[in-house]
């Protein structure tokens, strides 16, 4: 199944695993950070609406 | 379609609303995409005959580079909306979309210099698309930083459309800089609306499906971020009123 890349094996596959890895991480911190922004809101919300 | 319409989401609330019935979609899309993209370039395509395997690094290397360029023309677009119409939400799109572009930008100087150290023999050359490229990710840099050194938004949103403004000159450039200087390493576009200038299309069309899936995957994100750049700023009015009583 897995492409024979030669002598450029090395580059082809860090490539891509570079890619990834950076993709992955950014997808990863941006739901983070929007779960956490998203729940402080209901928090602050909630919490006013409850003073009045 | 009336353009009109389009203000109508300048409104937090309803920017909110409409991205939330499309991230899901978007987000499916661009994950099909991708995988499709890429399994089909890496698996199913064949060698180059110069470039032997290492051709399959342009189903990273041209997407992601295409959308270095146009996130910063996306993040232009939305500052100019903000300087002329002052809509929240537009200088707020722009944040959002920076650290996206950052990343666009970084894989596609990192897989340049992974590709160009077999064929050119080097990682790095002073090269004008290349350094008018390094140039673009040092503006994503200082963007960022402009954006979370000043406290107020309103503020921060009209230097950081500035420094925009500045910073599309290399956007510009990245794109066109092998039209206008006839050197360096780089070779010239790999894709053209003159299908002669194309890859040929053993290559062309996963590479389509790889810039879908990267366009698909930024739309996603600009979404989801943008989305978190409104709560965030909620949050921090909210709490300022909470301090003055």
């Amino acid at each position: 199944m897995m492409p024979d890349l030669g002598k450029y094996a090395e580059a082809v596959l860090s490539s891509y695993g570079v890619s990834i890895a950076l993709l992955v991480v950014l997808v990863w911190a941006s739901l983070r950070r929007a779960r956490r922004v998203k729940k402080q809101l209901e928090d602050i919300e909630s919490k006013a609406k409850r003073d009045g | 379609m009336n353009l009109n319409a389009l203000w109508a989401y300048a409104n937090p609330k309803k920017f909110i609303q409409a991205t939330d019935r499309v991230l899901p979609w978007i987000s499916i899309l661009a994950i099909v995409s991708l995988v499709v993209g890429l399994v089909w370039g890496f698996f199913f395509t064949p060698e180059d005959y110069r470039q032997g395997s290492t051709v399959k690094i342009i189903y990273i290397h041209v997407p992601s580079a295409l959308m270095a360029i146009n996130a910063w023309l996306m993040m232009l677009v939305t500052s100019l909306v903000w300087i002329v119409r002052r809509h929240h939400v537009s200088a707020l799109a722009a944040r959002a979309a920076a650290p996206v572009g950052a990343v666009m930008t970084v894989i596609a100087l990192a897989t340049g210099a992974i590709w160009g150290q077999p064929m050119w023999g080097t990682w790095w050359a002073w090269d004008p698309r290349l350094t008018s490229f390094l140039i673009l990710f040092l503006f994503y840099l200082g963007y960022m930083a402009l954006w979370a050194a000043i406290e107020d938004d309103d503020t921060a949103a009209d230097l950081t459309s500035i420094l925009c403004l500045v910073g599309s000159v290399f956007a510009l450039l990245s794109r066109y800089a092998v039209n206008f200087w006839n050197q360096g390493l780089h070779q010239g576009a790999s894709l053209s609306l003159d299908k002669e200038e194309n890859v040929a299309d053993v290559f062309y069309y996963p590479l389509l499906v790889c810039i879908a899936g990267f366009v698909l995957l930024f739309i996603a994100l600009v979404f989801l971020r943008t989305q978190t750049e409104i709560r965030a700023r909620r949050t921090r009015a909210l709490l300022a009123r909470e301090r003055m009583g």
